[in-house]
């Protein structure tokens, strides 16, 4: 009984700081959303230029879907993406300052920071999320507003934000200088997105991408996407088991993380 | 029992010798002021004694626990202000404290009033709902200081606590670190570069040089062994035990940070 109450009292201990950190990410957004309107400029052009025009050409097969539809999923995802993997940087800006120290002096646990941060960068995803959500409705895009869909919707999103969020979070604490890092966030970004079926399926890529755009996390993260956001989506997988890849990689970068993140100062 | 206990407590990084074998106790209730030039390795020392870095060797007891060992026992018995600001200058003070209060495991149903005391204590109530972003630096200060007296730490780690502070300011600081100790018997281990400072504050301090101990007393008594039946200060203490009349201490690395600290507080 006793060791139930403890591990009790542990897990509730642990998920409560964890939530503090992200309901300070909320608190943030809310002082200041200024911040939300010019991170809604990028995905607007890829929608309204790239999307527009390839719906015109039909070089990309996809299905029964317009061309801008079928790439609606692959940009909200590109563009939690962009947000999750600088967000790293925060971090650097943090340890330069001395709010890493103070964390981590205090009795929280390693890896309940780093899920806090996760979480946090996941609190921003949905800011972004909704924002592409509104763009492309103005575009005509034909969305599913079915509760839970949405629902399924809002925790790929949390969990891709997470999970690179938490691999930005582990190069944060290896290259631990801001230029280092923002040349690193750069080169990372593209091939992420390029090699994943965020705006072509993958069955069009020559074989040696099908096979890193498999390994690449953001593959899951759309594919959940595509098959709940848009009436009449279709997707590779199950939807459980693209959560649960997204899941899986999430958990293992956290623990990796709950190591990093004290070598950080 | 000694609140603070350390024993040839030694850290590298690299060639250098950051702190060099320090032996240290300190009683329950002190005010102890750790003194020394630049690069002298007084926040490494704390940093050990916070649990943030390992030593190299040698061992550090704070509260009863060992910082290598039993880093989440210390955790919960100290408190910490960084010599870097550490507030978050995007929320508002009285979040700022909220947070910690959570991070602190302060009870549920007494958050609320110790974040309320911790503002009135600190003189920031009127504050309390502003950005930190638009606080004077004493105010940081102070804001930084109830943050980690929320849980009522036993022992309170303060790096620079007035760096970059006017006058009057400091004093303001000064005052509050004197009535922590009075009304909580909080021990409270600082750093400081201002003579003063540890003058006014200290019951004893420790005068370290290139990782080193060189000194370690009441300013009185190291003043009485310094002057040799001359009257001096204790900068003259300082300078007899660093041998600091050259600017010999620091590099780029050291100065550049205190600089910036410096700036963003004034
Ligand atoms: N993470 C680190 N990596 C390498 N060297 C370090 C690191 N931290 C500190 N040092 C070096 O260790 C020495 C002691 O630094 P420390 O910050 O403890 O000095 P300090 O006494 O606090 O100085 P200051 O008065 O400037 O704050 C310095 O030479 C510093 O450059
Ligand atoms: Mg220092």
């Amino acid at each position: 009984m006793k060791f139930f109450r403890s591990l009790f009292q542990q897990i509730y201990s642990f998920s409560n700081k964890t939530l503090v950190l992200a309901e300070l990410e909320m608190r943030k957004l809310r002082h200041d959303p200024t911040e939300l309107l010019t991170r809604a400029v990028q995905p607007a052009l890829w929608l309204l230029v790239f999307g527009q025009v390839f719906t015109r050409v039909r070089a990309i097969p996809t299905g029964n879907l317009p061309y801008l539809d079928f790439m609606t999923p692959g940009i909200l995802a590109q563009s939690v993406l962009f947000i999750a993997i600088f967000y790293g940087i925060s971090i650097i800006w943090e340890k330069d300052l001395g709010v890493v120290h103070k964390f981590l002096v205090s009795p929280t646990p390693r890896a309940a920071l780093v899920l806090g941060k996760a979480l946090s960068a996941g609190v921003r995803g949905l800011a972004q999320g909704l924002i592409v959500v509104v763009i492309a409705l103005l575009l005509g895009v034909h969305l599913n507003f079915n509760l839970l869909s949405l629902l399924g919707v809002a925790l790929a999103v949390v969990l891709g934000s997470a999970l690179f969020s938490t691999f930005s979070l582990i190069i944060a604490c290896i290259v631990k200088t801001r230029e280092r890092f923002m040349g690193l966030g750069q080169v990372l970004t593209m091939p992420l997105f390029f090699a994943s079926n965020a705006i072509y399926p993958i069955s069009i890529m020559p074989s040696w991408l099908q096979v890193v755009s498999h390994l690449n996390p953001l593959t899951y993260e759309v594919d959940i996407l595509r098959q709940l956001m848009l009436v009449g989506g279709t997707g590779t997988y199950q939807i459980g088991f693209d959560l649960g890849v997204l899941a899986a990689i999430t958990i293992i970068l956290v623990l990796i993380g709950a190591v990093m993140y004290p070598k950080v100062i | 029992m000694k609140i603070i206990e350390t024993r040839d407590l030694t850290r590298r990084f690299g060639e250098l010798l950051a702190v060099n074998r320090l032996s240290l106790t300190i009683d329950e209730g002190e005010i102890f002021g750790l003194l020394g030039p630049n690069g002298a390795g007084k926040t490494t020392t704390i940093k050990i004694l916070t649990t943030l870095l390992p030593p190299t060797s040698g061992q550090a007891m704070v509260a009863g626990f060992d910082v290598r060992h039993q880093a989440a026992r210390v955790r919960k018995m100290i408190g910490y202000v960084p010599q870097l600001i550490s507030a978050d200058g995007t929320l508002t003070g009285y979040e700022n404290l909220m947070i910690f209060a959570r991070l602190y495991d302060v009870p549920r149903q007494e958050r609320e009033e110790r974040v309320r005391q911790a503002l009135r204590y600190m003189g920031l109530e009127e504050v309390a709902d502003k950005l930190v972003r638009h606080y004077s630096g004493g105010m940081i200060r102070r804001l930084e200081i109830a943050q980690s007296m929320l849980h009522h730490p036993r022992v309170l780690f303060l790096d620079e606590p007035t760096i970059g502070l006017d006058p009057a300011a400091r004093r303001t600081v000064w005052e509050h670190i004197i009535n922590l100790r009075q009304q909580f018997g909080t021990t409270i281990f600082l750093t400081t570069h201002l003579m003063d400072e540890a003058d006014e504050l200290c019951s004893r301090v420790a005068i370290m040089h290139l990782g080193q101990m060189a000194a370690l007393g009441s300013p009185q008594e190291l003043k009485t062994a310094v002057g040799r039946g001359e009257e001096v200060t204790l900068d003259d203490v300082f300078i007899h035990y660093t041998g600091n009349e050259l600017d010999n201490g620091g590099n780029f690395r050291d100065i550049s940070r205190t600089r910036r600290v410096a700036r963003r507080l004034g």
